[in-house]
């Protein structure tokens, strides 16, 4: 047979960027696009100067300040925190030195790198992209081959344009049928988590396809995609289709006319072939999803709203119910406490997952003529410059201000805890973002992850909520 | 690179799965810009209590296991964000080896780039390595790359698989930019063919 066998969207984006293979089988990747930020590259650029190296390809490399900025005015008069300042610092003399192009903390378009790369239309079809952070896997929402790397590979790919890879394993998840009332794409990627584990995925590339998944606007697929490392995958991709080709379109440096036409061509070769071989098939039906909160401190640890706490006695074998005793005193739950009853102290809506337009729309849609109950602190962080001026044209700052929420400038904010945005010990968070492990908002803080308008629906009650009970009023 | 051979020392029991890299490192001591200095808050929350003085509950407290080189825990090692300073923190430390039955995938590449050995061992034989290392500091495991075996206390030796490549690298201490510059000609040619055939990927 001549036909080339079929092909996933994985082959073939890995096919069309192997620059050479060494005898036992490792590829040498080229990568079309390194996206870095001020934590993971100091010492990469350090390793550089030391052996004399210069970045390849300052061209197809992006540097901007995210994960240890201040979130609101004191931005503007400088970092207080002196190890933040020197590690801002050092990457503006980093780029400087290397000639990597920058965004400056503040220019309009700064934000979260993973927001900011598919928004400027830098993020396209059938890329490898590449940063020194695990949430890369934002941009195979593009139809792009994107991952998360370590500090050593960060300076691997500033002197090479490379990585040393072996091939992954193909995943194909499936969500089909349509998604239930009050239910988004933060809900789909909680329930895969919750169905496959937080190591389902390891040492595979995870295609998300179905109709449901068809069915997502770009901010729902870049939020199912971002979550794939919380199940274990290298990385997460949705093959490219007319949503994602009108979305490029829009941006400021998608590529236009003759060359638009010329790389539409190629990006409708892309998707996986009928027929073509995966490792592994998981199937979910999207209409028997509802709306989701994590309870524990790791993301399989994920229940539907209406669910309670469980019993970890119930569990199969000693350490896992080890392990959840100690989740169980770690969030100050006790067995069978209903979700909905929980009351929170922080509402944090942002994060690489949920801080995009659309994200922000949902929250405000809740919000819209109610008020964020007397205990709660609540907080909006759009995840860029260009994110939050576009919210404010559509008045929703003023929607979310008069409910009571903060609205607040981009960045990484409370997600991990490495900037001003921190839970207090014992403080109980209900996050639009993406990691529930112990600490990771601050020390002793407990997290919820859940979908924008859930999180919103949790301000409002004063408790984790069920967002179908808070539908949107005003507008109807 | 410091390269990894053999190494002969102390195991320390993590029965443990899925330890998080927030858990190994929590984000806000990862504000350093240099390699080195981040042992002294490996482990941070389970080492220390709130007051900051030590657990003593904790392995890497105990006096048997302070110096301890290898670490032995359970599924899904290193989970979380790609951040080397999981590897740098375990390196300032003293541990070299990690044996579990599995890790997360970024966290595995990391260890390489950075002398320490991964080790993946079936979930049985990582509890009877737990249960020699609960020997206390006169229980020492050997862990010898070039013949890929785990030695335990009584002598019995236990294989283990490792990427061919990577062995080379870690044994030999190499810097794989090195490596890969090697193929700089193919690298030239490869990125002369993409500026014709995608020119919407130039600038």
């Amino acid at each position: 047979m001549s036909a080339q066998a079929p092909r996933t969207l994985f082959d073939k984006i890995w096919a069309a960027h192997v620059v050479d293979t060494l005898p036992d089988g490792t590829a040498l990747l080229y990568i079309d696009l390194h996206l870095t930020h001020e934590v993971t590259t100091p010492q990469a650029f350090e390793g550089l100067r030391a052996a004399g190296r210069k970045v390849r390809r300052p061209d197809a490399t992006l540097a901007v300040v995210d994960h240890n900025i201040a979130t609101d005015e004191t931005r503007r008069t400088g970092i207080g925190d002196a190890e933040s300042r020197l590690q801002v610092e050092t990457l503006e003399r980093n780029v400087a030195e290397f000639g990597v192009p920058y965004i400056p903390l503040l220019d309009d378009r700064q934000g979260i790198v993973h927001i900011i790369g598919p928004e400027l239309g830098r993020s396209l079809p059938g890329m490898t992209i590449v940063c020194g952070d695990s949430h890369t896997s934002t941009h195979g929402a593009m139809g792009a081959l994107a991952f998360g790397i370590g500090t050593s590979e960060v300076e691997h790919v500033l002197a090479t344009q490379t990585l040393l890879q072996k091939p992954a394993k193909n995943m194909r998840v499936s969500v089909d049928g349509d998604l239930a009332f009050g239910c988004s794409a933060k809900d789909i990627v909680l329930a895969i988590i919750g169905k496959i584990g937080t190591a389902g995925g390891t040492g595979h590339v995870v295609e998300y396809a179905g109709d449901a998944i068809r069915a997502l606007d770009m901010a729902g697929r870049m939020t199912v995609c971002n979550m794939s490392i919380e199940g274990g995958a290298r990385a997460g991709m949705i093959a490219p289709d007319q949503t994602t080709f009108d979305y490029i379109a829009r941006t400021p440096h998608g590529p236009k006319g003759e060359a638009m036409e010329q790389a539409l061509r190629w990006w409708r070769t892309l998707p996986s072939d009928e027929g073509a071989h995966f490792d592994r098939e998981v199937k979910l039906d999207a209409h028997a999803i509802a709306p989701q909160v994590t309870w524990g401190t790791s993301p399989e640890d994920v229940l539907p709203i209406t669910g309670a706490v469980p019993d970890p006695e119930e569990a199969a074998d000693e350490a896992r119910r080890a392990q959840l005793r100690r989740m169980m005193e770690y969030m100050g739950l006790t067995p069978g406490q209903r979700l909905q009853d929980l009351p929170v102290d922080v509402v944090f809506i942002g994060s690489c997952t949920n801080s995009r337009i659309e994200d922000i729309r949902a929250a405000a849609a809740v919000a819209r003529g109610r008020k964020v109950a007397d205990n709660v602190r609540a907080m909006v962080v759009p995840g860029s410059g260009l994110v939050k001026k576009q919210a404010e044209r559509e008045g929703l700052d003023r929607v979310l201000r008069e409910a009571g929420f903060e609205w607040r400038e981009a960045g990484c904010s409370m997600c991990l805890g490495m900037n001003p945005d921190k839970l207090k010990p014992g403080q109980r968070c209900a996050s639009t973002s993406n990691r529930n492990f112990e600490g990771r908002q601050g020390q002793g803080g407990r997290t919820h992850l859940l979908s924008p308008a859930m999180a919103a629906a949790a301000a409002l009650a004063g408790k984790l909520a069920d967002v179908r009970d808070w539908q949107p009023k005003g507008e109807a | 690179m410091q390269p990894f051979t053999t190494l002969t020392g102390v195991a320390a029991p993590l029965p443990m799965a899925n330890v998080d890299t927030d858990k190994i490192i929590p984000a806000r001591f990862l504000k350093s810009i240099n390699r080195t200095g981040f042992g002294k808050n490996l482990f941070h929350s389970m080492r220390f209590r709130e007051d900051g003085s030590e657990n003593p509950d904790f392995v890497l407290n105990q006096p048997a296991y302070r110096n301890a080189e290898v670490l032995i825990a359970f599924e899904n090692f290193g989970c979380g964000s790609s951040r080397e300073h999981a590897p740098w923190a375990l390196l300032d430390f003293g541990i070299r080896c990690v044996i579990a039955p599995d890790f997360a995938d970024i966290f595995h590449n990391n260890c390489f780039k950075n002398g320490i050995l991964p080790v993946r061992l079936p979930r049985e034989v990582c509890e009877a390595l737990m249960d020699d290392a609960r020997l206390g500091g006169n229980a020492r495991l050997t862990v010898d790359l070039e013949r890929q075996v785990v030695v335990r206390p009584s002598g019995e030796e236990i294989p283990f698989e490792v990427d061919p490549l990577r062995k080379h690298l870690l044994l030999n201490g190499l810097d794989d930019i090195g490596q890969t510059l090697q193929h700089a000609g193919a690298i030239d040619s490869f990125e002369a063919r993409r500026k014709t055939e995608q020119p919407w990927l130039a600038g």
